[in-house]
This record gives structure tokens, C-alpha cells and sequence, in this order.
């Protein structure tokens, strides 16, 4: 009854107060990291307020696959103006869902292999790779191959594809280095797996408690180690085959496209004063201008010499026969 | 037939439709949702899913067997020491596992058996070569006795609990010797609990995710219930998850079917006790065994809690305790769990109670319909993954209003209800055995309703509801499920906290929270059992 009243009564109030007053409210889906205490979210609220002089509010689910999904469900009558935080494996789908409006022209991003889509925007971005615990491992694998052909006594921790972004980056990666031979590759990959994980947490949270001396996670880990922890412990290995890249991005439903705030969300998000919070908040590399430069031990880590990514057409297309593919040799 | 208008059957009644409503309404929930597209329901049958349904049947089967077969001896071990320092601590510590995320205990079994766990160095010697870790079947098996050896003893021991002492008076006039008291007195009470503690931690395994997923070594081990959650929460398909979830009710519907073929039906003693006490005799040799199997038990289930405490003592515990948000996070947690567990208890006290008067009403005959549902059919709302549950529900209230002020009414309601099938264990043996004593005299004097509940029912129902409550509460404090899609910005608990803080490298704060979960629990069991404790003289 109160929810009924409390609809009445605002629908009352947006019709009555007419369109300039009625937003100055930015609503932007995110997932949880990114609104977690220590996530981007604090500062960019903050930032981008004193610059609008709105609100904004933050609702977060798990990750982007749960966020796509809760976009749907609501359909058209969503409250979200901005949704934040999908991945390029994930905008096939979402353009697909007719739910996003085109972003109209934001071009001041800057991610490898360049960007040019007219419904999502870039704000971060990052390479998977393989993170190893250098007391555990002198000589990491130098490519993919070696990884896959390596002693079976090196154990890696990988995550899921069926239910993991990084998992199913991983998938990705071995199939744009291995192509048709990937089936073969994972069968040789699987003695050198200590176990699937359902996610990215649990994954290297085996790994740092030295159950493997290897894990599929970032480019940037050691960056966190480094600033936050102040060791060298753990390192990103490079591989000849380049690494394959994850851009996440960000769109205006058409819920914002009625809002004007959802497009200069869309022009901060690519500025400095968003772009200086990524780094050493999400722990991914900024997509755009940034003011400070990166913190050192940023330089110091890994440089893809390749940079690695299907289309997310050709992911879409694609996902579930190379999942069933990966699911076939591994389960065996 | 007058007895049918038992107030106890109309309780029931309503607690069954209750559960009916939140189970149905999810299923309503994603099949309208699904109807449009039901294909996903059809690719569910895969070739791959005969394997998955295989090993899903096999890991259950046996962590059954591995959990409840040694649980049936440390519970008679523990029934026949009533009195002993700290064992009112073991109880309490075995409800602890419950309250555990699966992540935290996985961590905790190995930090003792995986590759760097402190019995590394040990099994490699005995093994020869390097440890591979337990990662595999047995790991499995660990984790799964881990979770389920306590639970099946504490719901044992309550049902030897039972035992009416003139039994053992009589037992000890007759200068009877441990094995013919197990056998006439022990064995007969634990058989008839037997298909009910099965059954429900086959349940528990069956259902069995996380676990299974980092233990098992790969995609080889899996179950129906990573299908079910990646159909939600990945491709997002409700037929799909729907058509699993039937399939994974219908599987333990026939487990348990054979199951209660185990059981035999106990008759209760109808006289009033006389004697005052138990009177046990163990001799000295049976103590030292029984000494033995307690300790064993303990070991095994305290090393992963111990290693769970050493990690957790390693964080920054003063600035953890310190931040806003794990104080507002732990009262969130404590809050929940206890509104979770009165309901849960209540529903079960209803269910209970309807059942028994139903039995009565039908001594004679075959069983009701009714008091099949009201019986072992509650049980079955463990096998409905929370993630359905919620999720159904989130598309039914998307368009009535704000889902996110439903969301923790959502995780209240479901976690009392899958709560109720630890709890109902719990309560019935109790119950039934009070009501076989005071049937008669209750009906003599026309008590009945409210004060036969407060007056007659409520002295032996004390310690039981208090286990119930135990169980119930550490269950709640431990679960995620439900929020996967309401979104959890209104309901941040401690486990919710722990996850998000594993998922963005804070590995020495994450087992801080655990810990801080681990104590939390443990402190609420602490107070559930002091609440319930028993009177001097009660025996």
C-alpha cells in the first residue's frame, strides 16, 4: 500500500513539476566493487555532484553478468539512466536487448586497438595473464605454449568460464592463440590445473594461501601488491602470444536518454577527475585522460608486446559452442 | 472425526501454505517469465547432463553415508557421558560449521589437507612424493563430512535424548551391558531418526556448489546445481533453471523415498517418567572408546575452524571492528539470522504439531496426503535453490514495487524456510515423545490450544527449539543466495562483506570477517542454548 502511495505520489510530482525540474537525479547501475568503500564509486559521486550539482545514485549487483541481466528483467521501465560496468563479451547481448540509446559523441577514450561503437563507452581496461608467486616459481612460463606443455608439478588455478568473466577470458585467450587446436591444448592444460573455481575470489584466494604457485588473473595484481602491500611477491608473466584484453564499458539506457545528466556522466566518465580514480580503485588502466600520472608500479608492470580480443559479435556467436567445447576436454 | 478441528492442524495448515506460497510463487515467477521461451527446458538434456545427474547422485550418496554412519557413534558416544566437562561447548561448536560460507571452510580444510596445509609436509612422507592436495572426490567428502558429521550428531543425540529414563532405570536394574542397550534401547530410537538425518544432509550434499566446484578439480565434478545457477544467474534462463530444479527434486525424491525404508517407527512411552535421572553404567573400556570417538570427531571438525581462527587472528582485527560498515554489517547479519530463526522455529513447531495430531487422528489408517506434506514434504524446500527462489520472486515484484525494499523480507522468509528441515529434526522427536505422555491426560482435563502449549508442551520443547534455533540461526548467518539479483545494497551482512572483500584482493580482512562470522554465531548459539537450558532435576 505505501509503494502504491509512494508511485502515486511521485508520478504526481514529475508530472506536475514538469521536465526541467523533474531529473536532477542520475541513476547508474554498477557492480559492487565498484561502489565498495574502497572502489571507484565514493570519489566518482562525489566528483561528479559537485559538478552537476545532482544526485547520483548507485545500485549495485554482483558483476557485470548479473548487471546485464537485472537491466533486462526490468526492461524498458528501468530506473537505471547509466549502466556501468559491462564487459565487450557482454554488448552483443545488450545492444541486442534494444534497451541502450546510442551514446552521442564521446571520442576522448583511449584503449588498445582504438574504440569506435556508438552505445558504449570504454572506462577502463585490463589484460588478463598469469599471476605467479615468484617463491614458488623461478622460471614461469614465457608463452602460452610453455604453459600448456610445462611440467604438470607447476599447478595453475583457473576459474570457470560457465560462471566467471575471467574464466571465460581465459577460454578466449586460448582459442585466439590456439584456434581449432584448442580442444587439444586444454586437454594437454588440464594436468597442470589444480582445480576450477567458480569465480575470480575464490581462485586466487587459493592461490595466495599457496595451494598453487600459479592463478589466471591480471596484468595490474601485482600493481595491488605493490602499492597496498608494499612486496614484490607476485608477478605477472609475460607471454609471447600477447594477452587478451578485457575493456569494460559503460551506456545510457533508454530510461537516460530522456535524462540529460546521462550524457555528461558519459563525458566526465571519460576525464580526469573519473579517470584518476580507476588505477588504484578498480585496479585497471584508465580509458581516458587522467591528470596524475599512473603511481610507478604501474610502469613496472607487464606490456602485452600483443594484444588479444574477439569482437563481441564473434563472442556471442560463438560463447556457448566453445564453452560445450572447453566442457567436453575438461570434464573427461 | 471430531479431532480434525485440532487447532494444531489448522497451525499446520497455514505454516504448509506459507512454504507452498514462497516455493509456488517463485515457480509462477520464472515459468511466466520462461513460457516464451522454452527451448532452454528442452537443451537442458544434453549428453552432458547424465553425467553431471551421475555424479551428483554419487558425491551425495556417499558423503550421506561418510557423515551419518560415524555420526550415529559420537552421537551414542556423547548420549552415554551426559555429564562431562565442555560438552556443552562441543554441541554448540558442531552448529558452527553451518554458519560458514562455503569459501571459508573450503580455505579452512585446506590450510590442514591441501597442498601447503600443515599436514602437506605429513602426507607427503606417509604418500611418498609431493601431497597432491585433496582436491577431487575426496576433498568433496571432506568438506561434506565436515559440514554434516556435526549436524547428523547433534540431531542424534537429540533424538537419544528422547529416551525416557525409566528405560535406562529399568536397563541398569537388569544389569544390562552396553551392547543389549544398544541394541533394545539405543539402536530402535536412532533407526527411527535415521531416515529424517539421511535425508536431510543427502539434501544438503546434493545441492552442493561451491564445495564441489573448488574441491573437485574441474568440471568433472560438478552438479545439477551449478546448472542451475549458471541458467540464472549467467544465460538467464528460467525454463532452463526451472526444468533442472524439478529434475534435482525429483532425484531426491526417490533417494528419500528409499531412505525411509531404513526407519522403523518408534512407539513412544505413554506413562508419565518416574525416574528422575538416567541411570548409566559405562564401564572402563567403553569410556575410553567413547572418550576416543568424541575426540576424534572434535578433532576433525574443530582443525579447519582452528585454521579458519589462526588466518582470521592474522588481520587487522582493531581496525576491522573499528569501520562503520562491519558494525552496521554485523548487526545486519545478527538482526536477520534471528528474525529468520523465530520463524523458522515457529513454522516448524506448526508442522510438527500438525502432524502429530494428524497421526493421531488416523492411527489406524493409511497416511494422509496432508500428513505426508506435513512430514518429510517440508524437507523437500532444500532442494529448491535459493537462487530460484529469489529469483522467481524478483520477477514477480519487479513491476509491483521497490525490489529492493523487499529484498531483506526475501532473505528472512527464505532462510527460514530452508532452515525448517534442520529444524523440524530437531523439534519432532521431542514433541511426538512429549505428546505420547500427555495425550491422554491433556485431553482428560481439556487442555488444549495456547495454554497446553505454554503449560504442557513447553517444558520439553525448551532445549530442542533451542537446538532448532541454533541451527536455524547459524544457516541464515551464513547465507547469499536469495540477494543474487534483488541486489544487496540494502541487506549488506558479514558474509556479503567477507565475499567483497576476497573479490578485491582484501584476502587478510576476508578472514578477519570470518572469524568475526565464526564468533558472531557462536555467541548467538551460546545465548540460544543458555535461553534454552533445563531446569535442575530435569533429566
Amino acid at each position: 500500500m505505501r509503494t502504491l502511495l509512494y508511485a502515486l505520489v511521485s508520478a504526481t510530482v514529475v508530472a506536475l513539476s514538469g521536465p526541467a525540474l523533474a531529473k536532477d537525479k542520475l541513476t547508474v547501475y554498477t557492480y559492487e566493487s565498484f561502489t565498495a568503500d574502497w572502489g571507484p564509486g565514493p570519489v566518482v559521486k562525489k566528483e561528479f555532484e559537485a559538478e552537476c550539482g545532482c544526485d547520483v545514485e548507485f545500485v549495485s549487483v554482483a558483476d557485470g553478468v548479473a548487471l546485464l541481466n537485472r537491466v533486462r528483467l526490468e526492461g524498458a521501465s528501468t530506473k537505471a539512466d547509466i549502466v556501468l560496468g559491462l564487459d565487450t563479451n557482454l554488448t552483443a547481448d545488450a545492444k541486442a536487448s534494444g534497451l541502450f540509446a546510442p551514446h552521442g559523441a564521446v571520442t576522448d577514450v583511449n584503449v588498445p586497438g582504438g574504440w569506435s561503437d556508438d552505445t558504449f563507452v570504454p572506462f577502463d581496461y585490463g589484460y588478463f595473464a598469469v599471476v605467479y608467486d615468484t617463491q614458488k616459481l623461478k622460471n614461469p612460463p614465457k608463452s602460452l605454449k610453455e604453459l600448456v606443455e610445462g611440467s604438470a608439478d607447476h599447478k595453475i588455478v583457473i576459474q570457470d568460464p560457465r560462471t566467471s568473466t575471467p574464466g571465460l577470458g581465459l577460454l578466449l585467450w586460448v582459442k585466439s592463440v590456439y584456434g581449432d587446436k584448442a580442444p587439444e591444448a586444454w586437454a594437454k592444460l588440464k594436468a597442470k590445473v589444480l582445480t576450477v573455481t567458480p569465480g575470480w575470489s575464490e581462485a586466487y584466494g587459493l592461490f595466495t594461501k599457496g595451494e598453487a604457485p600459479m592463478v589466471l588473473s591480471y596484468t595490474t595484481s601485482p600493481a595491488y601488491h605493490m602499492v597496498a602491500e608494499n612486496t614484490e611477491r607476485y608477478q605477472a608473466a609475460s607471454f609471447e602470444e600477447g594477452e587478451y584484453l578485457q575493456i569494460e564499458v559503460a551506456g545510457i539506457t533508454t530510461t537516460g536518454a530522456k535524462n540529460p545528466l546521462a550524457a555528461k556522466f558519459m563525458a566526465f566518465m571519460t576525464g580526469p577527475k573519473f579517470q584518476d580514480a580507476i588505477p588504484e580503485t578498480n585496479w585497471m588502466f584508465p580509458a581516458g585522460k587522467t591528470d596524475k600520472p599512473l603511481n610507478p608500479a604501474f610502469d613496472k608492470l607487464v606490456k602485452p608486446t600483443k594484444t588479444l580480443l574477439f569482437s563481441p559479435q564473434e563472442v556471442a556467436a560463438n560463447r556457448k559452442a566453445w564453452v560445450d567445447e572447453w566442457l567436453a576436454v575438461m570434464s573427461k | 472425526m471430531q479431532r480434525a478441528t485440532d487447532p494444531r492442524a489448522s497451525a499446520g495448515i497455514v505454516a504448509l501454505a506459507a512454504i507452498a506460497l514462497l516455493i509456488g510463487g517463485a515457480f509462477a515467477g520464472l515459468l511466466f517469465e520462461g513460457a516464451h521461451d522454452l527451448s532452454g527446458a528442452w537443451a537442458a538434456f544434453d549428453p552432458y547432463l547424465l553425467r553431471v545427474i551421475r555424479f551428483t547422485l554419487w558425491q551425495a550418496a556417499l558423503s550421506t553415508l561418510l557423515s551419518v554412519g560415524p555420526a550415529l557413534f559420537v552421537a551414542r558416544a556423547l548420549s552415554r557421558h551426559p555429564r562431562f566437562f565442555g560438552r556443552a561447548f562441543i554441541l554448540q561448536l558442531f552448529a558452527v560449521p553451518l554458519a560458514l560460507p562455503a569459501i571459508v571452510a573450503a580455505l579452512g580444510i585446506l590450510a590442514l589437507y591441501g597442498r601447503a596445509g600443515y599436514f602437506a609436509g605429513v602426507l607427503a612422507v606417509i604418500g611418498g612424493g609431493s601431497w597432491p592436495g585433496i582436491y577431487g572426490l575426496s576433498g568433496i567428502l571432506v568438506a561434506h563430512v565436515f559440514f554434516n558429521l556435526p549436524l547428523a550428531t547433534r540431531l542424534f543425540l537429540e533424538a537419544l535424548q528422547t529416551i525416557p529414563s525409566d528405560q535406562w532405570r529399568l536397563a541398569s536394574q537388569l544389569g544390562m551391558a552396553a551392547r543389549p542397550a544398544f541394541r533394545l534401547i539405543e539402536w530402535p530410537t536412532l533407526r527411527a531418526a535415521l531416515p529424517g538425518v539421511a535425508g536431510l544432509v543427502f539434501m544438503l550434499c546434493i545441492t552442493s556448489f561451491t564445495i564441489v566446484l573448488i574441491l573437485g578439480g574441474g568440471p568433472a565434478a560438478t552438479t545439477l546445481e551449478v546448472g542451475i545457477y549458471q541458467a540464472l544467474r549467467f544465460d538467464f534462463d528460467p525454463a532452463r533453471a526451472v526444468t533442472l530444479t524439478l529434475l534435482q527434486i525429483a532425484l531426491t525424491f526417490i533417494v528419500v523415498l528409499a531412505l525411509t525404508r531404513l526407519g522403523a517407527n518408534v512407539v513412544g512411552d505413554t506413562n508419565l517418567p518416574v525416574a528422575q535421572r538416567r541411570y548409566l553404567s559405562v564401564n572402563g573400556a567403553e569410556t575410553w572408546l567413547n572418550a576416543l570417538l568424541i575426540v576424534l570427531a572434535l578433532l576433525f571438525v574443530v582443525g579447519p575452524m582452528a585454521a579458519t581462527v589462526m588466518a582470521g587472528l592474522g588481520a587487522d582485527l582493531g581496525r576491522l571492528a573499528g569501520e562503520a560498515t562491519v558494525r552496521q554489517a554485523t548487526l545486519t547479519s545478527a538482526a536477520l539470522a534471528f528474525l529468520s530463526a523465530l520463524l523458522s522455529v515457529m513454522l516448524s513447531l506448526a508442522l510438527t504439531m500438525a502432524r502429530r495430531a494428524l497421526a493421531l487422528n488416523c492411527r489406524a489408517g493409511a497416511k494422509t496426503l496432508l500428513e505426508h506434506a506435513t512430514d518429510t514434504g517440508a524437507g523437500f524446500v532444500l532442494v529448491v535453490p535459493p537462487i530460484v527462489v529469489g529469483a522467481g520472486w524478483f520477477l514477480l515484484l519487479r513491476h509491483v514495487g521497490d525490489v529492493f525494499a523487499i529484498a531483506p523480507v526475501m532473505v528472512v522468509t527464505v532462510n527460514a524456510v530452508m532452515a525448517m528441515p534442520f529444524a523440524l529434526r530437531a523439534v519432532r522427536p521431542a514433541y511426538d515423545a512429549a505428546s505420547e505422555r500427555h495425550e491422554r491426560l491433556c485431553a482428560q482435563l481439556g487442555i488444549a490450544g495456547w495454554n497446553r502449549l505454554m503449560l504442557v508442551d513447553w517444558p520439553s520443547l525448551r532445549r530442542p527449539l533451542a537446538t532448532a534455533f541454533a541451527f536455524a540461526m547459524a544457516l541464515s548467518l551464513g547465507d547469499l543466495g536469495v540477494i543474487a539479483l534483488f541486489g544487496s545494497d540494502s541487506v549488506q551482512t558479514l558474509p556479503y562483506l567477507l565475499l567483497a572483500r576476497m573479490g578485491s584482493y582484501r584476502t587478510e580482512d576476508a578472514a578477519g570477517l570470518a572469524l568475526l562470522l565464526g564468533l558472531v554465531c557462536l555467541a548467538l548459539i551460546v545465548a540460544a542454548h543458555w535461553l534454552g537450558r533445563e531446569r535442575v532435576g530435569d533429566a
